[in-house]
């Protein structure tokens, strides 16, 4: 007779990335198809572009340059499921010294109040030290590196990132999928809520996240699965309360995150069957209020070969910016500002429930 | 016509209730979000209420409904498993105070 106990299952090997496996998806062209057809085409559900219609959105015009985020290189010590950058250990595109003094000199003239360098494990590129030296010499306001924390604790030529960090005042942002050790670990790998927790313990000990330090230390998160996150306020209030009782921690802000489907996401979702239910939760969740505050509408993203694109999403997509201004050597701030955002399904990501960005919730 | 009685797809079209009674499908939906708002009790403590009740009531609709709303809520899947268990113990109990009635009538008609 078939047991209907369940047999224990293998343990996963480590990942690599889409593009390593040769994986359909690793072509940008192919995830576009996905996007805009089935479902979309179907009629089934509608398009984007003609949801934000409905209330004068399209075309997708940006307001006043407010964020430069600068993609600094896909490489990353993590392979986390749901990574829509697709980076990992195999990833060798990573910003030159060249590209970054291109970049220095925006940041210096920019009207950009915020400086966000992100990754892969931004830490991982050779000369990050060195640009983000340079970089806070321009005195931008709020200066952030998004680290995942697993980077500080991977390998000694890392540990003195939080003085690092903390002596040239840099704004950190983290992610932590779950306070708990097995949803953590699930998303991104065995071992790395451990590893997350000693970052953030040495974090707070440099006195970062600490209640009303300067040091700013926030936590991000997304959802470990084919759901969209749940109320950012309530989250936070969880999370802060698990930490600090299980582990003395103590940060700032969470933001909640929602997983858009494009890259491993994606490929989760399709082979996971998930795939149009999440469309339909997120056109479900479509928010008109948040669509004026899309993370595109003030930010400008640089890949780490120094193209320009509206978000990080569209990077991975390789939808260049629609400008005559397509790159960091010809960067012109004003013609830049003056273009229409280039869209597609994987939007409604930006603007479900309260909206998402990568500063959290915008409606 | 689907050839199953229960098609997870159906749960999407919830909100089509409405269409054929206006009014009192309205007032459902309103209630219905009412309860599950943060109130005395968190929304967070009402979701594992919601699941216990989904599994004693055996409807696969909510149990869907309710395992994803935890999710969305950062539960735990212990706190999950635990919420269904405290309901299967209701469920259980519930039968088995019967015995009580069985032992009643047991015993009034045994000499
Ligand atoms: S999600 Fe972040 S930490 Fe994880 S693989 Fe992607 S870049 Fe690395
Ligand atoms: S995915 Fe990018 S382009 Fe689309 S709405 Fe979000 S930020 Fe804007």
């Amino acid at each position: 007779m078939e047991s209907i106990l369940p047999k224990k299952k293998a343990k996963k090997p480590m990942q690599k990335s889409l593009k390593a496996r040769d994986n359909e998806l690793a072509v940008t062209n192919r995830q576009l198809e996905i996007l805009d057809g089935g479902i979309f085409a179907d009629g089934e559900l509608p398009y984007f572009k003609d949801k934000i219609a409905e209330i004068g959105h399209f075309p997708l015009r940006p307001k006043k340059l407010e964020i430069l985020q600068i993609n600094v290189g896909y490489m990353c010590n993590q392979v986390c499921e749901h990574c829509h950058v697709d980076a990992g250990p195999d990833r060798k595109e990573i910003m030159t010294r060249e590209t970054m003094k291109q970049c220095l000199e925006v940041i210096k003239n920019t009207g950009a109040h915020t400086l966000d360098l992100t990754g892969g494990a931004p830490e991982m590129n050779p000369d990050f030290e060195w640009f983000v030296e340079e970089a806070a010499k321009a005195g931008i306001k709020d200066f952030i590196v998004r680290s995942n924390l697993t980077i500080i604790r991977a390998n000694k030529k890392y540990h003195h990132l939080p003085d690092f960090f903390k002596k040239h005042n840099v704004h950190v942002i983290s992610s932590m999928p779950h306070y708990t050790r097995g949803k953590t670990d699930k998303q991104r790998g065995d071992g790395v809520f451990d590893k997350s927790i000693k970052a953030l313990q040495e974090l707070n000990a440099r006195g970062y996240g600490m209640p009303g330090s300067d040091l700013r230390l926030d936590l991000v998160y997304n959802p470990s699965g084919a759901y969209l996150p749940g109320d950012q306020m309530a989250l936070e209030k969880d999370f802060k309360k698990a930490l600090d009782e299980d582990f003395g921690i103590q940060f700032h802000n969470l933001f909640a995150i929602t997983n858009l489907p494009i890259a491993r996401f994606l490929d989760y979702l399709i082979a996971s069957e998930n795939y149009e239910d999440y469309m339909y939760a997120l056109v479900e969740a479509y928010n008109p209020a948040a669509v004026g505050n899309v993370m595109c509408t003030n930010t400008i993203s640089i890949s780490w070969d120094g193209w320009l694109y509206d978000c990080d999403f569209n990077q991975m997509l390789d939808l260049k910016v629609a400008s005559k201004v397509k790159h960091i050597s010809e960067y012109n701030e004003d013609v830049l500002n003056d273009r229409n955002i280039i869209i597609s399904q994987h939007c409604y990501g930006c603007t479900a429930g309260a909206g998402s960005s990568c500063q959290g919730t915008v409606a | 016509m689907a050839n199953s009685y229960y098609d997870p797809a159906d749960l999407r079209k919830f909100g089509k209730i409405t269409e054929w009674s206006e009014e009192l499908g309205t007032k459902f939906f309103d209630y219905y979000g009412k309860v599950f708002e943060e109130g005395a009790l968190s929304a967070r403590e009402k979701s594992l209420i919601a699941l216990a009740v989904s599994h004693v009531v055996k409807c696969p609709y909510c149990i869907d409904a309710y395992t994803k709303d935890g999710l969305q809520k950062g539960i735990t899947k212990e706190e999950m498993m635990e919420a269904v268990h405290a309901g299967a113990a209701i469920e259980s109990g519930a039968t088995l105070v019967h015995g009580v009635q069985m032992m009643n009538k047991y015993n009034k008609l045994s000499m």
